[in-house]
């Protein structure tokens, strides 16, 4: 591929895109697709078609809309109507009145704070093109900041951008992504390796299954950027078994970046060469700890090893390997293509950028979103989720799952970015954002994320095997109205040690959403004790 | 109570460890890297059988020129073609990549989406992951639980339904949510994901 094809492809693209005089967009995430979106877009295809209409209107699936709840979603023209649960018979009157109006009895209010409240880089593309074709990430510029860091850049001006920009890791840690590309880069080793972490496991998180669903050339050329900067010619995405979808599109879209020729050898006529394979994870929740998504990379049982060597400078088969989560990959290439200092811009002064939230749980706008760090918890559950069904009162809203901790109602004007996250007890976490509301039980919820801890250790490490099953234990008796004062005392005892002492952070954070709820609803456990202290 | 004495306590998952000589071991994942069959040079597998689908785990280790690396992707083949990883496979997959039986057990014992056993003629997996954990998740595994006589992880004694949890699915916008043989269905009172599950086998009854 030559830069002149690459244009050649937009041209063309463009070209037919506008002989329509409609475009028909249907949403295919997995949100819509299990409300039977796939019918839905047959449907409108076979109206169009019997109709004649063919050059007339295009029909076409797209990546997630967001409004996962409202399901399926379909947007006539671009941003003109968009339609909520659609159903197949729905199809013709759809297509009847493209020219002359809309359908009142579908229509979904586009000026909700839902849509109008979010900032899109992440997900920019996600519901505008169609995520198995490659033709359609090319019109909207794709592969271009690609072609500007081979052909215009150094390996150290790209990782100089990245650093400008700010950004932090968006899997949990939040380390500072161009300090990670600047270690692996200077790191001893001919041969270097790259790893996208899409071992998104946290329950109740699905931003990374949407980006990779809804976007999956965007992951591929981020890839390629970050595999130019630190000198790496392989990289590995690691997905979820559980993410068919996700997989399906992946490996459609690195097949047709092959065909094109922006995978593989000599990539647009320069000496870089770069391939992509995908590894699928296996029902281990502990892979998305960095050293053991190696090792399950390698063939071995996922569990972690202790840090140092960092996988920067000892990672894959021993080489130097950069690791980077799914949407942290999905903001390079709008990095390079808009600059470092205009990421910088966005967001608060420690966290750059936005993050992309898992909205979910007791609200009534369940779905994706997108906002830029400094935002209220207030604005993001009120606002964008349209407040708590039912008329029931707001108790918490945990994040950072397993992780991560429940943030009680004093702090909902607090702001969202990993500095006072941390201070509360919590963390930004991949970003998962439950809701719950006065119904919820919160000694259940800390027993809930604790049964996930115990059955997710890897068992490698003491603290993390045996504490997590008493801690279990003890909460279960907790919420059994079977436990002393003393048994209180004990979890938080076995709460720090365990924090400690663990190896990965796993361990290390799963007493986060026993500590949280302790700190905030301790009443909640006190009220559950079968005698009271001083009985 | 001191700790160790707690430690003692826990140790009911302790299977789980064992000493990984590999680990550190550099000159052992080099050779891993590289050893692999000359490409062009056909490597003579016998199949366990003459069922066809032995034929795709070999190829699943083919296109990885059966390095020991290959070992979760080829019990991703097992499962997918068998649904479930028996002996026969685990001996040989361990014996076409060159890996310990034991660590080819080790494995497949380590993660969790390979089962062991042979799956129902059905499946409904509950998603129990946060969202739909809150939302009534628990209720609709208890209802099914009650309706069927089957525990969650288990087949039905009539090898017609297994009742399966999963961690989270991805689809928290339509929680609670549940997969039906392969199709996703979201927002299930206690009553709908019954009268799912009593279609499911019902239409087997009257296809027969």
């Amino acid at each position: 591929m030559t830069p002149e094809e690459l244009d050649e492809i937009a041209t063309i693209e463009r070209e037919t895109t506008h002989q329509f005089q409609h475009r028909v967009s249907v949403c295919v995430g997995t949100g819509c697709h299990s409300a039977h979106s796939e019918e839905v877009k047959t449907a409108l295809e076979k109206e169009v078609s019997r109709q004649g209409l063919e050059n007339w209107c295009q029909v076409k699936g797209v990546g997630c809309r967001g409004l996962c709840a409202s399901g399926p979603m379909v947007e006539v023209d671009t941003a003109a109507r968009l339609y909520q649960g659609v159903t197949p018979e729905d199809a013709v009157e759809i297509v009847e009145t493209l020219d002359t109006g809309s359908v009142p009895r579908l229509e979904c209010p586009t000026d909700l704070p839902f849509f109008t409240r979010q900032t899109k880089i992440v997900l920019e593309h996600a519901g505008r093109i169609d995520p198995e074709r490659i033709e359609d990430y090319i019109v909207m510029g794709g592969y271009t900041a690609l072609l500007k860091t081979l052909t215009e850049m150094t390996p150290a001006e790209v990782i100089e951008q990245i650093t400008t920009s700010g950004l932090r890791g968006r899997g949990g840690g939040g380390y500072p992504t161009g300090l990670k590309w600047r270690t692996v880069a200077i790191a001893a080793g001919t041969q270097k390796y790259i790893i996208c972490n899409g071992d998104e496991g946290d329950p109740g998180a699905f931003m990374d299954r949407s980006i990779l669903e809804s976007d999956p050339h965007r992951i591929l050329e981020g890839m390629a950027i970050a595999a130019y900067a630190v000198g790496a010619d392989e990289g590995y995405v690691y997905v979820r078994a559980e993410y068919p979808l996700a997989i399906k599109r992946l490996r459609a879209a690195i097949i047709q970046a092959e065909r094109n020729g922006l995978l593989g050898k000599n990539i647009f006529g320069t000496p870089f060469s770069f391939h992509v394979e995908i590894r699928l994870g296996a029902g281990a929740f502990v892979c998305g700890e960095e050293t053991a998504l190696i090792a399950s990379i390698e063939g071995r049982r996922g569990t972690p090893r202790p840090r140092p060597p960092y996988p920067a400078e000892f990672g894959l088969w021993g080489c130097p390997t950069l690791i980077n989560n799914v949407e942290t990959i999905a903001n390079i290439v709008p990095i390079v293509r808009n600059g470092g200092a205009w990421f910088a811009e966005i967001g608060t002064e420690n966290s750059k950028g936005t993050k992309v939230f898992a909205l979910t749980g007791r609200v009534n706008h369940t779905g994706l979103i997108e906002v830029p760090m400094g935002i209220t918890l207030r604005e993001i559950v009120f606002d964008i989720g349209g407040g708590i069904p039912d008329g029931r009162k707001f108790k918490a809203v945990q994040t950072g799952g397993p992780s991560g901790g429940c943030i009680p109602e004093e702090y909902l004007d607090m702001t969202v970015d990993y500095a006072s996250l941390a201070q509360v007890g919590s963390i930004m976490g991949s970003g998962g954002m439950i809701i719950m509301d006065e119904t919820s039980n919160m000694v259940d919820v800390a027993r809930y994320f604790m049964e996930f801890c115990m059955t997710e250790s890897c068992g490698k490490c003491i603290p993390c095997r045996v504490g997590t099953v008493q801690m279990h234990e003890l909460l279960c008796r907790i919420a059994a109205g079977q436990a002393t004062p003393h048994d209180l005392e004990l979890l938080e005892e076995l709460c720090d040690l365990v924090k400690q002492t663990s190896l990965c952070g796993l361990g290390q954070s799963s007493p986060n959403p026993v500590l949280s709820t302790l700190r905030y609803f301790r009443n909640e456990y006190m009220d559950q004790l079968a005698a009271k202290p001083g009985e | 109570m001191s700790h160790g004495c707690l430690f003692f306590w826990g140790n009911r998952i302790h299977r789980r460890i064992r000493p990984d000589a590999e680990q550190n071991s550099d000159t052992l994942k080099c050779q891993e890297r590289t050893m692999s069959v000359p490409a062009g040079k056909k490597l003579k597998l016998p199949l366990p059988s003459d069922d066809r689908r032995w034929r795709l785990v070999g190829a699943t280790m083919r296109r990885h020129g059966y390095r020991p690396s290959a070992l979760i992707e080829t019990l991703h083949t097992v499962q997918e073609s068998f649904g479930y990883v028996d002996n026969d496979a685990l001996r040989f997959v361990a014996n076409g990549l060159h890996v310990p039986l034991s660590r080819a057990y080790g494995v497949a014992t380590f993660y969790h989406f390979f089962s062991f056993k042979p799956p129902g003629k059905h499946t409904c997996a509950i998603c129990l992951g946060t969202a739909c954990y809150i939302k009534g998740g628990p209720d609709n595994l208890k209802a099914l639980e009650e309706a069927f006589d089957v525990q969650a992880g288990e087949t039905t004694a009539d090898g017609q339904l297994s009742l399966l949890t999963a961690r989270c699915l991805g689809a928290c916008g339509l929680a609670p949510a549940a997969v039906f043989d392969g199709e996703m269905v979201g927002r299930l009172d206690r009553m709908e994901i019954q009268q799912r599950v009593e279609r499911l086998l019902n239409d087997d009854a009257r296809r027969t």
